[in-house]
C-alpha cells in the first residue's frame, strides 16, 4: 500500500465516522480521538475499517500506533509492505 | 380493528412529525414490524406495530406534524372483515361539507384529510366523510364565505384540546398554576387533584413563566437542535424539580475486567471486539435485575417497576443533542452480545434510526464520559426512571490490595437514585453488586 | 302566608320513639288533619269502606264517617275536578289518586285547572287541594302501574310537588301541603308502605321548601329522593368502602327545587350523580343537572353522572324489573366513574 494509498483509507475512514471532518485540512500530527472526538465505539469502528479495507491485522497493541493521521498512514504502509 | 396512533416516545413529547410510511394500504403486517417513521424532536424513531393485520388508509401524509395518539392509520385484525370498500386516495375524494356543495362554491373550500382526533369524536355511522377518516363533524362551525366550512375549520376543531374539569381549571387560576404543565392521572382529564398535586410539589410557590414540560409553549424552534436542546432543558428541568435525587459513588478496580478483555479481544475478530463500555453495561443490567427498586418509573406519585431491565445508553450526538435508547432485556444478555448491541444501538442511533420501544422503555440509563475524559459524573435522573449511572473513564491509580500498593485501571461509578424510591442503603447495595460483577467477568 | 312560615323545623319533636311504619304515618297524618279542621275530607276510588288501596285510610271511615270519607266512582277527571271545585269554595279536601298512571286521565284537571286557576282568576280563586297518589315500580306491577311520572307535574308552575321519603316527611307532610294555599300533590312511592322504623310520638308538620342532607359525605353528592333514597343511602355505605365519602341529599321536593341545598353541596364535593327512577330523556334528573351545571360549573370536577331508569315500558319478570330499574351497584359504578 502507498503512502497516498493508506492515507486516502484512514481519509476515508474518518469520514465516514466523522461525515463532517474536513480530512484534508486536518493536522496530520494532531490525537485523532480528542480532535475528531471519537469515543471508545468510534474508534473501534475506525479500527474495523482500516482492517478490513487494507486487510491487515490490528490488535489491541496496536492501537496506541492509530493515535494520529501520520502514524495510522505509517502502520498501514509498514503492516502492508 | 385496530388503531396505529403516533406513539409517545417520552414524558416530554406531545406531537410528532410523520417522516415516511413504510408500508402501503392492504399490506400485511405483523406485530413488531416497522409501519413509520416518525420525527420526533429528538430523532427519527422507527415505529413499529402492536398489532397483526392488514394496514387500511394512511390517514396522515408524510410531512404532517399531529400529536400524539393521534391515529396515523387503521389495522383489520386477520380473520376480521376488511373496510367496506377500497379507500380512495384520501385527497382525490375530498367529500364537501353540504352547505359548500349546495352553494356550488369554488375556492379552497375542499377539505384534505387531516391527521384529526376529531375522527374519533364523529359518531354518525352514515357519514362517508368519517368512513374515510375525515376530519369532519357536524359540530364544526364554517368560517368561510356563506358559512362554508374551509380547511382551517377542520383543523382548528381537530386539534385537540386539553380536557380540564372546570373545578380543575379554576383552582389552577387560583394557585397560579400553568395547566399546560399538568399531567392528569388518569392520563385524559385534568382534574382537581391533579393541580393540587402539581401545585403540592416543591416549586409550586413562583409558577413558571415557561411551563418546562411543554416545550411547545416556549420560543418555537428554529432547528431540529434547537428542538433537541428544548426537549433535553425540558425533561431535565421537570427532573430537576421534582425529583428529590441523592448520589452515591464507588471507584472500582478494572484490572480483573480488563485483562479478562484484552484476553477475550485477542481471539475476536475486530468486529466483535469488546470495550470496557459492554462490561459496565452488562454489570449494571446484572445489578438491576437484583435491585428492582431502582429499575423502573415513578408515576402518578408511586413506584412501578419496569418490566424486564432496559438499559439506556446516554449518546451523544454529532452536532449537539442526546439520546438515551434502551438495549431491550439487557440482564439476559452475555458481554459478547450486550457489546453487538451497543455497537447496533450506537450506529442506529446516529444514523437516526431508532425504534419506537428502545425510545420509550429505559428503565435504567447509563452515562459514560469516560472517553470525554472526566473522572466522575452526577448524572440528571431522566424521569420517570428512578435511577442513573454515571460512568466516568478508565485510569491508573495506585492501589492498595493485600497489604500491597499497585498501580492499577479504576474507574468511579456514581448513582443518582430518586429519593422517593430508594434510600442510599438500597443504592450502596446496587453499586456493590456492580463492583462484584465487574470481579467476575468470565460469569455470564 | 307560605307553607314554610307555617312549617315546623323536622327535628322540632321531643316525644318517646315509637315503632311505625311509612303506611301508619300517613295514616296517622290523615287521621290528624280529619279530627283537627273540619274543612279537611277525604275522597278517592276505595278509600272508604275498602280502605284504601294501600290500607292507607284503613278505619278512617268508622272513626269520621262518610261525610268525611268518601267512596268515588271511577272517573278521575270527575273527583279530582269535585275536589277542586271544594277547594275553591273553601273546604280542604284531600283526593286520593290510586296510581300515578291513572292520574293521567285527569291531567286536564290537574293542569289545565288546578295549576292555573289562580292565574287565570286574576287572583280570586286560589284552589287549596292536596292530592295523593302512590308512584314507581318495584312490585311487579308492570307497565301498567309503574311508573314514575312525578317529574312530569314537577314541569308544570302553580303545583308544588313534594315525595316524602322518610317516616318523618310521611307523618309531617300533609299538614304543611294543606295549610298551602296551592295545589300540591303528594308522591308516596309504593315499595315505602311497608316501611318500618321509629319516629317521635309528637312528630307533626315538617317544612315543604327545602331538600335534607340525608347523610354528610365530602367527595360526591349523591341526588335522590322518594323510592330511590334507601339505596342510594345503602350505595353511599358502599362508596365508603370504596374510599369515596359520598353525601347523600334528599330533594324532598320536587317543585320547587331546592337549588341551594343541591349546589351546596355540590360545591363541596365538586362531584355529582343524580339517581332518578323516572325515565332519563326530559326528566327530572336532566333539570337537576342542567341547574348543577349553571350555577355550580367552575365547582365541578367531573361531567355529572345520571342513574335512571331504562327507557322500557316496566317489565313485569322480576329480573328484568330490577335491571331496569336503578340499583346500588349502578349508583356506586357512577360514583365512581365520576373519580375519574
Amino acid at each position: 500500500m502507498t503512502p497516498q494509498d493508506a492515507r486516502r483509507t484512514v481519509a476515508d475512514a474518518l469520514i465516514e465516522i466523522v461525515p463532517d471532518a474536513d480530512v484534508d485540512a486536518f493536522p496530520a500530527s494532531a490525537p485523532l480521538r480528542e480532535e475528531l472526538e471519537l469515543d471508545s465505539l468510534d474508534f473501534l469502528t475506525f479500527v474495523e475499517l482500516l482492517s478490513s479495507r487494507a486487510r491487515v491485522r490490528i490488535d489491541e497493541m496496536d492501537y496506541p500506533r492509530l493515535a494520529t493521521l501520520d502514524s495510522s498512514v505509517a502502520f498501514l504502509v509498514e503492516q502492508t509492505a | 380493528m385496530a388503531d396505529f396512533t403516533m406513539p409517545s416516545l417520552g414524558a416530554d413529547m406531545d406531537e410528532g412529525t410523520l417522516l415516511e410510511w413504510l408500508v402501503h394500504p392492504g399490506d400485511v403486517v405483523r406485530k413488531g414490524d416497522v409501519l413509520a417513521v416518525v420525527d420526533t424532536s429528538k430523532s427519527a424513531v422507527e415505529v413499529e406495530s402492536f398489532h397483526t393485520g392488514v394496514v387500511g388508509p394512511l390517514l396522515v401524509e408524510p410531512g404532517t406534524t399531529v400529536p400524539v395518539g393521534t391515529v396515523l392509520a387503521t389495522i383489520t385484525e386477520a380473520g376480521a372483515a376488511p373496510p367496506e370498500a377500497p379507500v380512495p386516495e384520501p385527497v382525490a375524494a375530498a367529500p364537501k361539507p353540504k352547505r359548500a356543495r349546495s352553494r356550488g362554491t369554488s375556492g379552497p373550500r375542499r377539505l384534505r384529510p387531516l391527521p384529526a382526533a376529531a375522527t374519533e369524536q364523529v359518531r354518525s355511522p352514515s357519514s362517508g366523510a368519517t368512513r374515510r377518516g375525515w376530519a369532519w363533524t357536524s359540530a364544526t362551525c364554517g368560517t368561510g364565505p356563506g358559512r362554508t366550512i374551509t380547511r382551517d375549520d377542520v383543523r382548528r376543531d381537530s386539534h385537540p384540546r386539553p380536557r380540564v374539569s372546570p373545578y380543575a381549571r379554576r383552582l389552577a387560576a387560583e394557585l397560579g398554576v400553568d395547566l399546560e404543565a399538568v399531567r392528569p392521572a388518569d392520563g385524559e382529564v385534568v382534574r382537581a387533584e391533579d393541580v393540587r398535586a402539581h401545585a403540592g410539589g416543591p416549586t409550586a410557590a413562583p409558577a413558571p413563566t415557561a411551563p418546562p414540560t411543554a416545550p411547545a409553549a416556549a420560543p418555537p424552534a428554529t432547528t431540529p437542535q434547537d428542538a433537541m436542546r428544548a426537549a433535553i432543558a425540558a425533561t431535565m428541568t421537570r427532573s430537576k424539580r421534582e425529583v428529590p435525587h441523592y448520589y452515591l459513588t464507588n471507584t472500582v478496580d478494572l484490572s480483573t475486567a480488563l485483562a479478562w478483555m484484552h484476553d477475550r479481544n485477542r481471539d475476536l475478530p475486530v468486529q466483535e471486539r469488546l470495550v470496557p463500555a459492554a462490561l459496565v453495561l452488562h454489570a449494571v443490567a446484572r445489578a438491576a435485575a437484583a435491585t428492582p427498586a431502582l429499575n423502573g418509573f415513578f408515576v402518578d406519585g408511586a413506584f412501578r417497576p419496569g418490566d424486564g431491565v432496559h438499559v439506556g445508553v446516554a449518546i451523544s450526538l454529532r452536532g449537539g443533542g442526546l439520546v438515551a435508547p434502551a438495549i431491550l432485556d439487557a440482564d439476559a444478555l452475555t458481554v459478547e452480545e450486550t457489546m453487538a448491541r451497543l455497537k447496533d444501538l450506537v450506529l442506529r442511533t446516529r444514523a437516526g434510526r431508532l425504534r419506537s420501544r428502545e425510545l420509550s422503555d429505559p428503565t435504567i440509563t447509563v452515562t459514560n464520559l469516560g472517553d470525554q475524559g472526566v473522572e466522575s459524573v452526577y448524572g440528571v435522573i431522566h424521569a420517570p426512571q428512578v435511577a442513573l449511572v454515571g460512568v466516568g473513564k478508565v485510569v491508573e491509580r495506585p492501589w492498595a490490595a493485600d497489604g500491597m500498593v499497585g498501580a492499577r485501571p479504576v474507574t468511579t461509578m456514581t448513582l443518582s437514585a430518586d429519593h422517593r424510591v430508594t434510600d442510599g442503603f438500597t443504592g450502596a447495595r446496587f453499586l456493590a453488586l456492580v463492583d462484584d460483577h465487574l470481579q467476575h467477568p468470565e460469569e455470564p | 302566608m307560605t307553607a314554610k312560615a307555617r312549617s315546623k323545623a323536622t327535628s322540632s319533636a321531643k316525644g318517646p320513639l315509637v315503632e311505625t311504619t311509612y303506611r301508619d304515618a300517613l295514616r296517622e297524618a290523615l287521621r290528624e288533619a280529619l279530627r283537627e279542621d273540619d274543612r279537611v275530607f277525604l275522597m278517592g276510588e276505595d278509600v272508604g269502606s275498602y280502605g284504601g288501596c294501600f290500607a292507607v285510610s284503613l278505619g278512617l271511615l268508622e272513626e269520621f264517617g262518610p261525610e268525611r270519607v268518601r267512596d268515588t266512582p271511577l272517573s278521575e277527571s270527575a273527583f279530582v275536578g269535585a275536589g277542586i271545585g271544594a277547594a275553591i269554595q273553601g273546604m280542604r279536601p284531600i283526593v286520593e289518586v290510586m296510581t300515578v298512571n291513572f292520574s293521567m286521565l285527569a291531567l286536564d284537571q290537574i293542569v289545565n285547572n288546578a295549576a292555573a286557576l289562580l292565574h287565570m282568576s286574576g287572583g280570586q280563586y286560589p284552589v287549596p287541594l292536596v292530592i295523593r297518589m302512590t308512584t314507581g315500580a318495584g312490585r311487579q306491577l308492570a307497565a301498567q302501574h309503574s311508573h314514575s311520572l312525578e317529574g312530569w307535574y314537577a314541569h308544570v308552575p302553580g303545583i308544588r310537588i313534594v315525595a316524602p321519603a322518610t317516616l318523618e316527611d310521611a307523618r309531617g307532610m300533609l299538614a304543611t301541603a294543606l295549610s298551602d294555599p296551592d295545589p300540591v300533590l303528594l308522591f308516596e312511592h309504593g315499595s315505602l308502605y311497608t316501611m318500618k322504623g321509629t319516629l317521635r310520638a309528637d312528630a307533626g308538620a315538617v317544612d315543604l321548601d327545602r331538600a335534607a342532607v340525608r347523610r354528610p359525605g365530602t367527595d360526591v353528592t349523591l341526588i335522590a329522593y322518594g323510592g330511590m333514597l334507601a339505596r342510594t343511602l345503602e350505595a353511599a355505605e358502599a362508596l365508603d368502602a370504596e374510599g369515596m365519602s359520598a353525601e347523600v341529599v334528599d330533594l324532598r321536593t320536587l317543585r320547587p327545587l331546592d337549588d341551594a341545598t343541591i349546589v351546596g353541596s355540590v360545591r363541596n364535593t365538586h362531584r355529582a350523580v343524580v339517581v332518578d327512577e323516572g325515565w332519563r330523556s326530559g326528566s327530572l334528573s336532566a333539570e337537576i343537572v342542567a341547574r348543577i351545571q349553571e350555577q355550580a360549573f367552575y365547582d365541578l370536577d367531573a361531567p355529572v353522572e345520571r342513574v335512571c331508569s331504562a327507557e322500557v315500558p316496566m317489565p313485569y319478570a322480576h329480573q328484568l324489573e330490577a335491571a331496569a330499574l336503578p340499583q346500588v351497584a349502578s349508583i356506586v359504578a357512577a360514583a365512581l366513574r365520576t373519580k375519574g
